[in-house]
């Protein structure tokens, strides 16, 4: 399986260079008004941002007299300071945090191991197991919502993060599925050498296949970390004090706490809980963009 | 040619032998197949037992919850197939089964006809990082802050709906709070927020055409039209259709924005989904039991409208003879 590169087409052999000139020039019209196009509606699709961050700076008189004006007037920074301090964003940032670093180190971890099992080491069962790993994905998550909780209370990890990280630590039928793809990719020749200098498998695994399974754990770090982070109705199940709501939870109850009165204070929340999190996608969009596609494809 | 067919028995031969284990050289060691085995169980270990323990088991006490009635606290009582008797007759079930329904059939045609189009769009250009930040910020932003900031929007004299009253010379619609609109603000929504995946996807599945089966029916006289019903579409409609289910699936479980961008199930229940009646029967009346069959009727449905789409692809979906 490889990874995608979305940013750049393979030229078509032997076109454009050597093409008619009336030609070249229609190819030229078509690009420059597909770029319009795709410009309008790309602008379009983050509107609503955009409508987000100006609303936020927005006064309450502004909000009731002229709703429908783009640009505060005046600038209104309280309502950032206001909703910072009304809940507590930070703790819900370090609590999204560091739930979804060990989540995600978790996946790595164990399902890189199975995937690489499942890929390489003949065992009896195997076939049936990833089997059984492959039909649980038809299962939604909600369908076991109920269950699961009544379990993570006998356990004691009702209002605790652990009802969050050690499940998705241990449990992730896609990662498993993606990693194994990953793994059957690499040549076998990889392993021969190693095998023959008496290497044990857990040698063979650590030392020769991780090393060269980085592309596939990125693609599962991206996915994780999406996922995780978004996460939105078992955390709401599980978790009762704010003080160790995730993001989205925080959020959510911002609304019902102040209401839809001042919504510029609620645009302020959604943009402190939005903004850092667009600009990583910025920063680190090639690989992100690059990573859903290739899961996209290898679910195929 | 004949070279090669020459080879084949000593090659099976070789295969007969080594199917003792991965690598001829490691026979000799007699007791490396047994640990290697133990190895295998060792790595998959960690994932069975999680899949054993947070999904097996939950899976199975839905499957028993269902046939009961428990609030958690009291004595648990079977009741045998009332839960799923009353289910089926309770009208907050029948108006979920719709409106997840509608909202698939809705978002799911529209979505990922509107995601081909831009993927081809984009296929054509040189440079297109700005567009795919823009079509894919939504993707990245929580469900919760999507639907805050929508809420904003749909409100009656909020930015969208003011634009729509413009567009159409009409009162601006007050999107939430009209039973018949509310479900279509949802709609809206969750294309919007999922249109730059199916973007991304498809327009991958577009690179992964061969330059050259493309060129030879340009060479063939194809045109624009014909390129793209003729090869493109066809070649991409494996991956299509795996959207298809990917999608359906998706929103047939929708959730998070009806619960946030409706205030849980918007005006009379309107926007009322599956998963909203699962969360609402078993965490806001405690009623586990029904909430399961519930759960167990999502499951059902997710499986027989899945397998339709199976049996429906053969007609649709185009498979080259060696999958690439």
């Amino acid at each position: 399986m490889s990874t995608q590169n979305l940013e750049e087409t393979k030229a078509p052999a032997g076109t454009t260079a050597k093409a008619p000139l009336r030609e070249r020039l229609a190819a030229i019209g078509i690009s420059s008004t597909l770029h319009i196009v795709l410009l309008v509606a790309g602008i379009a699709m983050v509107f609503p941002f955009l409508w987000m961050i100006a609303t936020s700076l927005k006064g309450l008189p502004q909000l009731l007299q002229d709703p429908l004006s783009f640009w505060p007037d005046p600038w209104t920074w309280s309502n950032f300071t206001e909703a910072w301090h009304a809940v507590p964003f930070a703790r819900a940032y370090l609590n999204s945090l560091y739930i979804a670093v060990l989540s995600i180190l978790g996946t790595l971890v164990t399902a890189s191991m199975a995937g690489y099992a499942f890929a390489r080491i003949k065992f009896r069962g195997s076939k049936a197991i990833f089997i059984v790993f492959l039909a649980t994905q038809m299962i939604p998550a909600q369908v076991t919502l109920v269950p699961f909780y009544l379990l993570m209370s006998k356990m004691g990890w009702i209002d605790s993060h652990l009802a969050l990280i050690v499940p998705a630590m241990m449990v992730n039928p896609f990662a498993v599925f993606l990693m194994r793809q990953f793994v059957l990719a690499l040549p076998k020749e990889l392993e021969e050498a190693a095998v023959i200098d008496g290497a044990s498998r857990w040698r063979l695994f650590w030392s020769v296949i991780l090393p060269n399974l980085k592309p596939g754990l990125g693609v599962l770090v991206i996915i994780t970390a999406l996922s995780v982070w978004n996460s939105f109705l078992f955390p709401l199940v599980l978790l009762n004090s704010p003080e160790l709501y995730t993001v989205p939870l925080l959020l959510a109850s911002f609304t019902s706490q102040f209401g839809s009165v001042n919504y510029g204070l609620v645009m302020a929340a959604s943009s402190i809980a939005t903004i850092p999190i667009l600009i990583a996608f910025v920063i680190g969009q090639r690989r992100i963009l690059n990573s859903m596609a290739a899961s996209g494809l290898g679910g195929k | 040619m004949s070279a090669t067919l020459a080879e084949k028995p000593a090659r099976v031969k070789t295969r007969h032998f080594s199917a003792q284990g991965p690598f001829p050289e490691m026979r000799k060691e007699a007791g490396w197949r047994k640990r290697d085995r133990a190895w295998g169980y060792v790595f998959i270990g960690p994932q069975v037992i999680g899949m054993v323990l947070f999904v097996l088991i939950p899976f199975a006490a839905s499957l028993v919850l269902a046939f009961a009635q428990w609030d958690g606290l009291t004595n648990l009582t079977w009741v045998g197939f009332k839960n799923f008797t009353d289910q089926l007759a309770d009208p907050l079930l029948h108006k979920s089964i719709i409106n997840i329904l509608l909202l698939a059939l809705i978002t799911v045609p529209i979505g990922l006809g509107l995601a081909v189009v831009i993927a081809v769009a984009l296929e054509k250009l040189k440079t297109r990082t700005l567009y795919l930040i823009l079509f894919f910020a939504p993707v990245v932003t929580s469900t919760v802050a999507v639907a805050m900031i929508w809420q904003q929007m749909f409100r009656s004299d909020g930015i969208f709906s003011a634009t729509i009253g413009k567009i159409f010379g009409i009162t601006p619609p007050d999107w939430l709070g009209d039973p018949k609109l509310a479900l279509i603000a949802v709609a809206i929504v969750s294309i919007w927020s999922s249109l730059g995946l199916n973007v991304i996807i498809f327009l991958a599945g577009l690179q992964n055409i061969s330059p050259a089966v493309i060129e030879a029916a340009r060479i063939d006289g194809a045109g624009w039209w014909s390129l793209f019903t003729k090869i493109r579409l066809p070649l991409l409609s494996p991956i299509i259709f795996f959207s298809t289910i990917v999608a359906f699936i998706s929103s047939m479980q929708t959730f998070d924005t009806v619960f946030v961008l409706t205030q849980n199930a918007g005006p009379d229940n309107a926007t009322r989904t599956i998963v909203y009646h699962i969360y609402d029967l078993g965490f806001g009346r405690f009623q586990f039991g029904p909430s399961s069959a519930a759960a167990v009727i999502l499951l059902v449905m997710t499986l027989v409208i899945t397998a339709i789409q199976f049996g429906a692809q053969k007609k649709f979906v185009h498979y080259e003879d060696d999958a690439a």
